[in-house]
């Protein structure tokens, strides 16, 4: 009795989605461009491999990352994944060492009991199911949270939980209705045998005393081998596809591919990826501040997956990156939404079922809204030499305290620099670049390229983050291009200005292009701990909130915005600081229309802080004046 | 007669109710914060549309709280507020208990601080002022720039604090436009070589004799008005002030030098408002100044049975508003006491 | 023939300057409004296009063009709007809360989707 027809939807379903996964996986492959080959290459034969496995047993077994977010949700997944994974395991050498034979087909393992319905009355056979049975009984108890999340969301510390289109709907059925028929159907085979451990055995004793277990054994043995073999078929078109997507992803990042700027292989794999936990909902402040609960980032993974017209998602977003530092599965939220918001409007595809299963690629129309050169009205440069360039950014001019300022702090330093931005500039090109119309940004980027290089100057110093972001990342300078906290952090370090201290208490504000985007959050810090009493908020770094000033958001009105701002500034302010500084002229602006309390830029705080005595008047800033006032240019 | 009244507020329209309430024969203590009563008129020289002596108004509303009957209590400040039963009980810094059976919230309102707005750079350049800094100049008949000179090119900015989402009110303070119009023409009656350059949103001279007034700056005083929300204003290196504004009507943009620029304020509910407001738990509407029972026929009444609005706790008002306002508090405060309350 | 006569009494309007409301064409106008209903809180102060970098620099008003889009006089816009920058100052300055960078994309998505203007 080695056989039984009942195993064949399992067969079935297993064989299907193991050829699938190889087929993809070649696809997939094939569409890497030549660099991400030989990365993915060198990455099998060297430490990504094994870095992989170890992030794989980490991340994909454990779920170490959610387990640290969210301890109720982490059991949820660790129980589902890494208890089904322990069972399969357990299961195959249960069936090899106690089995007919050595090496059987996988059928045989997922349905020993059925096969053995004798084993496991005493002794090593005995202690075996006791493990057995453990397992499975961790399986359940995630399930039931899993169950429970599904109808309140709450139970697992969360305050939304993902919708699910009707394929999802009838692949979850099939994934729940998994280990309950295991456990039905091995019960009832142990009832009737009197065999099992403390949960089969029990319940199998129980069920026996008023059930034919014996009759009854087979319709649930039918049931698994059922559910089972329906969520393989289903898995690729459904969000599940998850599971074997995420090994994947996890070895392509530790092989170096990284997302870049269009859609390809390793986007489409992070897409499919993402198991729609939620964490990136409940991160989200558009969610939480504005109500907006249905284009967070799991949301776009999903229309992504489905070929949706995603234009509508993908543009309203504040950019602020908060989804992708939480993202358990580390996917890059944020470059994929980029990368569709570059692609404009989709057409509307025709969908069947097929559809995804034989799908390549996202093949999103591009749609751009102009393309001839829209600029050439900017006028001819004309840039004095100076060794440091101070610009000072659109946002900043909105902003006269901060431009003093820096002026202020620029002259007192004594160094040789131009003010390339003093009679207002030319945009640096980033607010083009996050509509997605990277082309024309090219232009001003060009543009303001070129003035930088004709001064000569080797330092180039920003108040905007916005433009520190684009000009570290998407400028081909050769110059260093520091935002003004590093500047003054390196003046303060030189002893190029003497500072007071402030008794004033200070709470920062990270902004996100500049956190996040850029990873700079010593400096800051450094700067404020110098002149003023720091305060901690619950927000600090990767955690930092965005005010909602974000010109990543297209869509959002400005009330939204504002009552982010609110809700953000009260969060910040809780300690009730004296100041809340920020190194943004934006966030500046934002939070002031949002709060009672001072909100200030570091370089504020910082002129106000300056040794009076120190002040050494810039000399060539002198002579400019002098000869404007003369009236030579 | 009888009843006791508490009176929050000494300025024009706390002065008027209370005068009133005395005339009627109520006994009234009238809460006044600052040492000198009679508010935001103090700061005010000359009053539109007529520009007669505000003083004289002044002295109108302090003749009449000079009445036995009224108890004017300066430099107080409410600590607490309770009421129990039909009973108001105020404790305040002079550590004294008052007992009234009826109070008017005459709170005013508060000029907008100009230096939210910044990208007017009120606070950071010296020559930036506002109409109320003005105003002071009128008084003390010496308009100048900070380094003493007499300024020749004068601008008026409208709108600053009102009609504006950025800075949280969306609504028009009614008074700032008649506001510029007037001191625009002062300003040329003191320097009368100067240019004066009105810059606005839409002219709202919606009172009796503003629009004459209006008039007669353009014809009599050559006031320069120009259409265009001023986007910012920034400093030339010669410390003359640039103002950024569209010259809307000509579809042009406009880049002018400028010696003094005037920021004419608006008027929001004043902080002494939210705290009175707090205390007794008083109904705030959309534009943040206090809530009316009913906009037409009620805009006395508050939420809390013995409490009525006086003036421009509940929206801006002029002078005459104002008063008007206070006497139909004073009525509906008697018909509290002499039919609900029993 | 009072009509007749009222023709040629100063009722006409010659074609060129007239800005033919009935017969202009305001899709635009409309496919803005629905998507981005902040466009009709405009009231024409002008804060913009005083802060517009592009505005100084080159004839751009986007005031002007916010009207014209209005009205339906639509001939004239389309070569401005791919002057703007987006930079998002304008935004910043409007004292009604305009979402004018929405506008903007709106209005050259619109362009682009009508037959009439695409390239």
């Amino acid at each position: 009795m080695q056989f039984d027809p009942f195993v064949i939807p399992f067969n079935i379903g297993l064989y299907f989605i193991l050829i699938y996964v190889v087929v993809r996986s070649v696809i997939w492959f094939r569409d890497l461009s030549r660099p991400d080959k030989l990365r993915l290459q060198r990455g099998f034969f060297g430490n990504a491999f094994v870095q992989s496995l170890k992030e794989i047993f980490l991340e994909s077994l454990i779920h170490r990352k959610i387990l640290k977010t969210n301890l109720r949700l982490g059991y949820m997944h660790m129980s589902l994944a890494f208890g089904w994974f322990l069972l399969i395991l357990f299961g195959t050498i249960e069936a090899d060492i106690f089995g007919a034979k050595h090496l059987n087909a996988p059928y045989k393992a997922i349905f020993f009991r059925f096969f053995n319905p004798d084993h496991g009355r005493m002794g090593i056979e005995a202690a075996y199911g006791f493990l057995m049975d453990l397992n499975l009984a961790f399986i359940l108890s995630g399930l039931f949270l899993a169950v429970s999340k599904r109808f309140f969301s709450r139970v697992v510390g969360m305050k939304k939980t993902t919708r699910l289109k009707a394929v999802d709907r009838i692949a979850l059925t099939s994934l729940w209705l998994i280990f309950p028929s295991r456990l039905l159907a091995e019960s009832f085979t142990c009832g009737a045998y009197g065999t099992g451990s403390f949960l089969t055995g029990s319940l199998g004793s129980w069920l026996a005393s008023f059930l034919p277990a014996q009759q009854m054994a087979y319709p649930f043995w039918l049931l698994y081998s059922l559910s089972l073999g329906t969520f393989f078929i289903l898995l690729p078109i459904t969000r599940y596809m998850h599971i074997p997507t995420e090994l994947f992803l996890i070895f392509m990042r530790n092989s170096g591919i990284k997302t870049g700027d269009k859609a390809g292989t390793y986007s489409e794999v992070q897409a499919y990826s993402c198991s729609s936990c939620g964490i990136c909902i409940n991160a989200c402040q558009l969610n939480f501040s504005a109500g907006i609960t249905n284009i967070q980032s799991a949301y776009l993974m999903k229309a992504i997956r489905n070929n949706d017209d995603v234009s509508d998602i993908a543009h309203n977003c504040l950019m602020c990156g908060r989804c992708d530092q939480n993202c358990p599965v580390g996917i890059e939220l944020s470059p994929i939404r980029m990368i569709q918001i570059r692609g404009g409007e989709a057409e509307n595809y025709f969908r069947n079922i097929y559809k995804g299963y034989f799908r390549s690629q996202q093949s999103v129309t591009v749609e751009k809204s102009n393309g001839s050169a829209a600029y050439n009205f900017l006028p001819e440069t004309n840039q004095k030499k100076a060794d440091v360039l101070f610009f000072a950014g659109c946002m900043t001019h909105l902003s006269p305290t901060i431009k003093n300022s820096m002026i202020k702090i620029l002259d007192a330093s004594g160094v040789n620099y131009s003010f390339i931005d003093e009679q207002g500039g030319v945009c640096c090109g980033r607010p083009l670049m996050l509509a997605g119309q990277d082309k024309e940004a090219r232009e001003l980027v060009n543009y303001n390229s070129q003035m930088i290089w004709k001064s000569g100057a080797h330092t180039l110093v920003t108040s905007c983050p916005i433009c520190y972001k684009v000009f570290k990342e998407s400028y081909y300078l050769d110059i260093e291009v520091l935002h003004h906290t590093q500047f003054i952090k390196n003046l303060i370090d030189e002893g190029s200005v003497k500072l007071n201290f402030l008794r004033k208490n200070v709470v920062y504000h990270s902004p996100c292009d500049l956190g996040r985007g850029s990873g700079v959050y010593n400096e800051p810090r450094e700067v404020l701990k110098h002149v003023s009493r720091l305060e901690k908020s619950k927000f600090e770094d990767e955690n930092s909130l965005c005010c909602g000033g974000s010109l990543g958001n297209m869509k959002i009105s400005y009330q939204k915005k504002n009552k982010i701002a609110r809700d953000a500034a009260a969060e910040l302010t809780k300690g009730n600081p004296d100041i809340l500084a920020t190194a943004c002229p934006l966030c500046k602006k934002t939070f002031s229309s949002a709060t009672e309390t001072r909100v200030a830029d570091i370089s504020e705080i910082v002129a106000e802080a300056l040794m009076h005595q120190t002040v050494k008047k810039n000399t060539c800033r002198q002579v400019n004046s002098i000869k404007e006032l003369a009236g030579i240019s | 007669m009888n009843g006791n009244v508490i009176v929050i507020g000494a300025g024009i329209a706390g002065m008027e109710a209370a005068g009133q309430l005395a005339k009627a024969g109520y006994l009234v203590t009238l809460l006044e914060k600052e040492e000198e009563a009679g508010g935001h008129l103090n700061n005010w020289y000359h009053l539109f549309p007529d520009r007669r002596n505000g003083d004289e108004v002044i002295k109108y509303l302090k003749d009449q709280i000079d009445n036995d009957n009224i108890t004017f209590l300066n430099g107080t400040r409410i600590d607490n507020l309770e009421k129990s039963k039909k009973e108001f009980i105020i404790k305040t810094n002079r550590a004294k208990e008052i007992c009234a059976d009826a109070i008017v919230v005459a709170t005013g309102f508060d000029l907008f601080r100009s230096e939210r707005k910044e990208e007017y750079g009120y606070g950071i350049y010296d020559n930036v002022i506002t109409s109320v800094d003005l105003e002071k100049m009128f008084r003390e008949g010496d308009i100048s720039l900070i380094n003493g000179n007499v300024p020749n090119t004068i601008g008026m900015v409208h709108c600053v604090g009102s009609r504006d989402e950025k800075v949280g009110n969306p609504y028009c303070s009614k008074l700032c436009c008649v506001t510029a119009v007037k001191q625009a023409i002062e300003i040329r009656e003191n320097i009368p070589e100067s240019k004066v350059f009105c810059f606005y949103m839409d002219m709202r001279m919606g009172g009796a004799l503003y629009e004459e007034l209006y008039m007669e700056a353009q014809e009599k005083y050559g006031i320069n008005f120009i259409r265009g929300k001023v986007s910012e204003v920034g400093e030339s290196f010669n410390h003359k002030l640039i103002v950024k504004v569209e010259d809307t009507l000509a579809g042009r943009p406009l880049k002018m030098e400028i010696d003094l620029l005037v920021l004419m304020a608006g008027m929001e509910i004043s902080e002494g408002s939210k705290k009175t407001g707090k205390l007794l738990g008083l109904k705030t509407g959309e534009n943040r100044f206090f809530q009316s029972r009913d906009n037409h026929y009620g805009s006395n009444l508050s939420n809390i049975d013995g409490v009525f609005y006086a003036g421009t706790c509940t929206s801006p008002m002029n002078i005459s508003e104002t008063i008007s306002h206070a006497r139909a508090a004073v009525l509906e405060v008697m018909d509290y006491l002499k039919n609900d309350r029993k | 023939m009072i009509g007749n006569n009222m023709d040629k009494f100063g009722y006409s309007i010659s074609k060129g300057r007239q800005i033919n409301y009935e017969a202009n064409d305001r899709k635009i106008a409309e496919y803005i409004y629905e998507n981005e209903p902040s466009f009709r809180l405009c009231i024409e102060c002008g804060g913009c296009s005083a802060t517009c970098t592009t505005g100084n620099l080159t004839k751009f008003s986007l005031r002007e063009l916010f009207v014209l889009i209005k009205r339906g006089e639509n001939d004239q816009i389309w070569q401005n709007l791919k002057k703007c920058m987006l930079c998002g100052k304008c935004t910043l300055v409007c004292p009604r809360g305009v979402n004018t960078r929405n506008i903007v994309v709106l209005a050259r998505q619109a362009f682009q989707k009508s037959n009439d203007y695409a390239i």
